[in-house]
C-alpha cells in the first residue's frame, strides 16, 4: 500500500512534457527581414537568459516540478499561480526579446511569436485551468483568476511592452481599419438578431404548440443548417442580384453586408426556434395544468409561467446562435461583408500572416466573449428560478 | 457451496462487513435480511468478485475464489438486481443468450434453451423472443432478467432485491415463480431483501444482518420462534408476528387426523394464516383438511392454531 | 416504376443522384451558365475538373473526419476508463471551450503556425473535428446505466466485452451526432479552406467571388450544398439503423 508513487499529476506531467518538448523542437519566435517574407526561426535557448528573462522562465521551470510534488492545497496554489505567472512570462520574454531584436534590426523586419511560444503558452494555460480545477476553486474564485491572468497579459499590450511584436506592428499600421472593423463585426452580429428573434421565437413557440408544424418547420432550418456559410452566400447571390437588377433603389445586392445579414439571420433560426420549443417543452405539464386551476388565463400562462420556466434553454439557444454569429460574420467578408473577416482573408491572399492573426484572434475572443457573456445571463435567470445553475 | 470465513470489507472508515462467517449448503434457498446499508448487498457482490473482501476467504463449490479469473467466477453464477440492467440495445432472445454465447454454445442449443426460460417464467417465447426492453413492463422485464440469470444453467443463483422495484401483485407471481423454479432445478439461490414476509416465504434458511455483521442463521420458523434478540424481534415486526408465525407452517402440521367437519375443505398444503382467514370469513372454529388429490385428511380446530409449534 | 418512386422519396438516393449530375454534368450547363450572364466570357469554372475538386474536397473534410474519429474516439474512451479518469476535467473544459472558437478563425489561426496549403487544412480541421466527438464520446459512454454496467460485469463480461458489446453500442447514436457535427462543420470549412492553400470546391466561389464571376460562385455553391444534404441524409440513415432498440424509434 505504502508503494512509492514518484507522480502526484499525470495532467501537470503531460502538460510538462509538452513544454519541454516545445522548448527544445519548436521555434519560440521567428524573425522576417519584412512582413511577407517567411523568417527565421529563434528557438527559446537563443533568446539571451539573464536577468530578468532568465526571471520570466522560472514559473516555467515551478511547473515543470509540480508533477512530483505530494498533492495538497498549497501544491495546487502553487501550480495554478505558476501557470498564470508562466503565462504572463512567455508573453513577457517574447515582448522583451522583439525589442531587443528591432532595436538593431532595419524598421522593416518583423518578430512574431513561433508554434514553440504557442504551445508553451497552452500548456501554461491548461495548466492553470487544471490547477483551479484541483483547487476546487468556486466561481469567484475562477474569476479572479482569469482576471489576474488576463490582467498580467492584457496590462503587457497596454504598456507597450509587446510594441514591437509583429502583431502589434500590424495593429499600429491598422489602427483605424481595425476599430472600423471590429464595429462592423460587432453590426452585422446584432443586425441580424431582431429578425432572427422575430422570426425565430414564433416559429418555437408554434412548433411546440403543434407537432405539425414542427415536422414542418425543423427538418427545412436543418437542412439550412447544414449547408456550408460560402455555399449559402453563393446560392443567395443570384436571386439577390436579380432582385438588385430590378430594383436598383431598394439598396439590396448580391454582395455586401445584406445577404449577409439574410444568411446569419437563416443560420440563427434553427437554434433559435428549436430551443425555444425545448423550452417550453420542458415545462412541466402539472405546472401548466395548476396555472391553469388557478384561473390564468392562456396569456398570463405564457408570461407568467411558461415564458420564465422556458428561459434558460432559450438563453442556451442565443449562446449558440451569437457564438455561430461571431463566427459566420468573419466568413461573410468574402462576399464584401467587411468585418474582422475582412482583415482575415486581406492577410490571407496577400500572405500576410501578421493581417491573418489581426483579423481571426479579435474573432475568436469575440466569440468566447459572447459565449461567456450569455452563460452569466443563463446562470443568473436559472438563480432567479431558485435552481443552481448546471 | 459457499462459505465465507472472517470477512472484512470497508469503504473508507465504514465498515460494511465486519468479520462475517457464514456458509450456504448446496440446494439451499438462503436469503439476506437487514436493514438498509447493513451490507446485503456488499455480501453478495462479494460472492461474485464485484467487490473484493479487505480480509478473510470465500470458497466457492471448495475453491477460494481469490483465486479464480472473476469472469470465469461470474459466468458459473446467475445475477439479477433490483434494476434488472436489461441490455437496451439487444432484444429479450440476445439477452437471455448472453451468456451462453460468452461460453460459446452452439445456436441451436442456445435458442433451445432461451425458448424453455420464456416458457419456464410465463413468457410467451414467439411473441416475446425478438421484443426490445422498452417494450416490456416492469415484471416482464425482471422475468427476463431472471431467465438470462439462468441461462448457462448456473449452480448458484445470486439476486439483490431483485422484486423490490414491483408491485404486490406482480411480486408474489414472481415470488411463486422462483419457488417453483427452486424446487425444480435445485440451484443454490443466495436472495438478498429487506422485506420479511418475502423471506419467511422463500426461504430456506435466513441470515439477517445488522451493520456488517450476522446476527442470526436458521430457518424461518428459527427466526420467528427463538430470535435473538430485539432487531430481530423488530424486524419480524412485533404486532404482526403471530401472524408470521401462522404463515411458515402448513395445515398439514396441525391437522387431526381422521376427524371430520362441515365445510370446503382447506388444502392440506395451505398455510396456517390462511386456515385462520377462512374460519373467520366463514365464522365457524372448524374446518376440514384435504390432500392434494382432494382426498378428506381430516380437520383443523381454531385452539390448534393457538399451540406453539411440536417440538416433537 | 416503383423502384423509380422508391428512388424519388429517398432523400439520400436522391441526393447522390443530383450530387452526381452536378459534379459530372456541369460542363454540359455551360450554355445555361452563358445565357443568364451574358456579360461573362468565362461562364464556366474551367481551371479545375469539378471531379476532382469534388474528390479532394471529400479527402480533406473526410480525411479529417476520420482521424477526428478515432482520436476522439480513443481519447473519450480512455477518460472514461481508470487510468484516464485523471485527464477528464482537463478535456472536458477543452472541448466545451474549444467549441466556441469559429472553425473559420481556427483555420486562419493555423496558418501563421502550420503554414499554407492542404496538410495545415487537415491538421486544423482535424483538430476542430476532435472537440464535439470527444465531448459525445465522454457523453455516450457516461450515459450507459450503472445497472447495466453491473449486470455485464456480473454475468462475466472483461472490461474489452463490456466497452465493445454494451458500452458502444449504447454510446453510438451520442457518438453519432458528434462525429455528425465534425462532420458537417469539416465540409463548410473544407469550403473555406480553399483560402489556405488547399484545393476544393470552395476555390471556384472564391475565384468567381474575387473575379465577380458570379457564375463560379454558383457553380461551386451548389455542388457544396447538395454534398451537404447528402451527408445530413447518410447520417440520418445511420442514426436510424443505430437506434433501432430505442423507445421511439420508427
Ligand atoms: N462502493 C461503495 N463505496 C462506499 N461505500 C459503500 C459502497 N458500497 C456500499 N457502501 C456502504 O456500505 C454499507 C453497506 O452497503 P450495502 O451492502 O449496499 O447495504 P444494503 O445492501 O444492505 O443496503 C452502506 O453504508 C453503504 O453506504
Ligand atoms: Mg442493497
Amino acid at each position: 500500500m505504502t508503494r512509492l508513487r514518484p507522480i502526484h499529476n499525470r495532467v501537470a506531467l503531460l502538460l510538462a512534457a509538452m513544454t519541454v518538448a516545445a522548448a527544445l523542437a519548436l521555434p519560440f519566435l521567428g524573425f522576417a527581414p519584412n512582413r511577407l517574407l517567411s523568417g527565421k526561426a529563434i528557438a527559446l535557448g537563443a533568446v539571451p537568459g539573464a536577468g530578468w528573462s532568465g526571471a520570466a522562465l522560472l514559473p516555467v521551470a515551478l511547473l515543470l516540478a509540480v508533477p512530483f510534488l505530494r498533492p495538497g492545497r498549497a501544491v495546487n496554489a502553487l501550480y495554478v499561480g505558476a501557470g498564470v505567472l508562466a503565462a504572463a512570462g512567455l508573453v513577457w520574454l517574447a515582448g522583451q526579446h522583439a525589442a531587443l531584436l528591432a532595436a538593431v534590426a532595419s524598421p522593416a523586419a518583423r518578430t512574431s511569436f513561433g508554434a514553440g511560444f504557442w504551445v508553451m503558452e497552452a500548456a501554461a494555460l491548461l495548466a492553470v485551468l487544471d490547477g483551479v480545477r484541483r483547487l476546487g476553486l468556486g466561481p469567484a474564485g475562477r474569476v479572479a483568476v482569469g482576471v489576474l491572468a488576463a490582467a498580467l497579459i492584457g496590462g503587457q499590450f497596454a504598456a507597450g511592452h509587446l510594441d514591437q511584436l509583429s502583431i502589434m506592428r500590424e495593429y499600429a499600421n491598422q489602427r483605424d481599419v481595425f476599430a472600423g472593423a471590429v464595429l462592423r463585426h460587432a453590426a452585422l452580429v446584432a443586425a441580424a438578431l431582431p429578425p432572427t428573434l422575430l422570426i425565430g421565437v414564433p416559429l418555437g413557440i408554434a412548433a411546440q404548440r403543434s407537432a405539425a408544424v414542427g415536422r414542418l418547420v425543423f427538418p427545412v432550418l436543418n437542412v439550412v443548417q447544414t449547408i456550408p456559410s460560402i455555399a449559402l452566400f453563393g446560392l443567395l447571390l443570384a436571386p439577390l442580384s436579380a432582385l438588385a437588377a430590378a430594383f436598383p433603389g431598394l439598396g439590396i445586392g448580391g454582395v455586401g453586408p445584406v445577404p449577409a445579414v439574410i444568411a446569419l439571420t437563416l443560420y440563427s433560426l434553427l437554434p433559435i426556434a428549436r430551443n425555444t420549443a425545448a423550452g417550453l417543452a420542458g415545462v412541466p405539464e402539472p405546472v401548466r395544468e395548476a396555472a391553469r386551476g388557478i384561473g390564468m388565463t392562456p396569456r398570463q400562462i405564457f408570461w407568467r409561467v411558461e415564458a420564465p420556466l422556458a428561459l434558460p434553454v432559450f438563453l442556451a439557444g442565443l449562446r449558440i446562435t451569437l457564438v455561430q454569429a461571431v463566427g459566420l460574420a468573419a466568413v461573410a467578408a468574402l462576399i464584401g461583408a467587411g468585418g474582422l473577416g475582412a482583415i482575415m482573408f486581406q492577410g490571407l491572399f496577400a500572405n500576410a500572416l501578421d493581417l491573418v492573426l489581426l483579423g481571426a484572434v479579435p474573432v475568436i475572443l469575440l466569440a468566447v466573449a459572447a459565449d461567456a457573456a450569455l452563460k452569466l445571463a443563463s446562470a443568473l435567470a436559472l438563480s432567479r428560478l431558485g435552481r443552481t445553475a448546471a | 457451496m459457499i462459505s465465507f470465513e472472517g470477512v472484512t470489507k470497508r469503504f473508507g472508515a465504514w465498515t460494511a462487513v465486519d468479520n462475517l462467517s457464514l456458509t450456504v449448503a448446496a440446494g439451499e434457498f438462503r436469503v439476506l435480511i437487514g436493514p438498509s446499508g447493513s451490507g446485503k448487498s456488499t455480501v453478495l457482490r462479494m460472492m461474485n468478485r464485484l467487490i473484493a473482501p479487505d480480509a478473510g476467504t470465500i470458497r466457492v463449490e471448495g475453491e477460494d475464489i481469490a483465486r479464480l479469473k472473476p469472469e470465469t467466477l461470474r459466468r458459473r453464477m446467475g445475477y439479477v438486481i433490483q434494476s434488472v440492467g436489461l441490455f437496451p440495445h439487444w432484444t429479450v432472445e440476445r439477452n437471455i443468450a448472453a451468456v451462453p454465447d460468452l461460453l460459446g454454445w452452439p445456436r441451436a442449443r442456445v435458442r433451445d434453451r432461451v425458448t424453455e426460460l420464456l416458457t419456464l417464467l410465463n413468457l410467451d417465447p414467439e411473441r416475446y423472443r425478438g421484443a426490445y426492453p422498452h417494450e416490456l413492463s416492469g415484471g416482464q422485464q425482471q422475468r427476463v432478467g431472471v431467465a438470462r440469470a439462468l441461462a448457462a444453467e448456473p449452480h448458484i443463483l445470486l439476486m439483490d432485491e431483485p422484486f423490490s422495484a414491483l408491485d404486490p401483485i406482480t411480486r408474489g407471481a414472481l415470488q411463486a415463480e422462483m419457488a417453483a423454479i427452486h424446487t425444480a432445478t435445485g440451484t443454490t439461490i443466495v436472495f438478498v431483501t429487506h422485506d420479511m414476509d418475502e423471506a419467511l416465504a422463500l426461504a430456506s434458511r435466513i441470515a439477517i444482518l445488522d451493520r456488517g455483521r450476522l446476527v442470526q442463521s436458521g430457518t424461518p420458523l428459527d427466526i420467528l420462534t427463538d430470535p435473538a434478540d430485539d432487531r430481530v424481534r423488530d424486524l419480524v415486526g412485533r404486532e404482526e408476528w403471530g401472524l408470521k408465525r401462522l404463515a411458515v407452517e402448513t395445515v398439514a402440521e396441525r391437522t387431526r387426523p381422521g376427524e371430520t367437519a362441515p365445510g370446503d375443505p382447506l388444502a392440506a398444503g395451505a398455510s396456517l394464516r390462511q386456515a385462520l382467514a377462512a374460519m373467520v370469513a366463514r365464522g365457524t372454529d372448524r374446518l376440514p383438511v384435504a390432500d392434494g388429490q382432494g382426498r378428506p385428511m381430516g380437520a383443523l380446530h381454531l385452539a390448534d392454531l393457538l399451540r406453539g409449534p411440536d417440538r416433537s | 416504376m416503383r423502384r423509380l418512386r422508391s428512388l424519388l422519396t429517398d432523400r439520400l438516393a436522391l441526393g447522390l443522384l443530383v450530387l452526381a449530375a452536378l459534379v459530372l454534368g456541369m460542363p454540359a450547363l455551360k450554355p445555361l451558365f452563358a445565357a443568364a450572364f451574358p456579360a461573362l466570357d468565362r461562364p464556366l469554372y474551367e481551371a479545375d475538373g469539378f471531379l476532382a475538386l469534388t474528390l479532394d474536397h471529400l479527402a480533406l473534410a473526410g480525411g479529417a473526419s476520420l482521424i477526428a474519429v478515432l482520436l476522439g474516439g480513443a481519447a473519450g474512451i480512455a477518460v472514461t476508463r481508470p487510468f484516464g479518469r485523471e485527464f477528464r476535467g482537463i478535456l472536458d473544459a477543452v472541448a466545451a471551450m474549444g467549441q466556441t472558437f469559429p472553425p473559420v478563425a481556427v483555420l486562419a489561426v493555423s496558418v501563421p503556425v502550420l503554414g499554407f496549403g492542404p496538410a495545415p487544412a487537415l491538421i486544423a480541421l482535424t483538430l476542430y473535428g476532435l472537440l464535439p466527438i470527444v465531448e459525445n464520446t465522454v457523453a455516450g459512454l457516461e450515459s450507459v446505466p450503472e445497472p447495466v454496467r453491473e449486470a455485464a460485469r456480473g454475468m462475466g463480461m472483461g472490461p474489452g466485452a463490456l466497452l465493445w458489446r454494451v458500452e458502444l453500442p449504447l454510446a453510438a447514436p451520442v457518438i453519432l451526432a458528434g462525429v455528425r457535427t465534425a462532420a458537417v462543420v469539416n465540409l463548410g470549412t473544407a469550403a473555406i479552406a480553399s483560402t489556405v492553400g488547399a484545393k476544393t470546391l470552395g476555390l471556384p466561389i472564391i475565384v468567381g467571388l474575387n473575379g465577380s464571376n458570379p457564375a463560379y460562385v454558383i457553380q461551386g455553391a451548389v455542388i457544396v450544398a447538395a454534398l451537404a444534404v447528402v451527408l445530413d441524409a447518410g447520417f440520418d440513415r445511420l442514426a436510424a439503423r443505430l437506434t433501432r432498440w430505442r423507445p421511439n424509434a420508427v
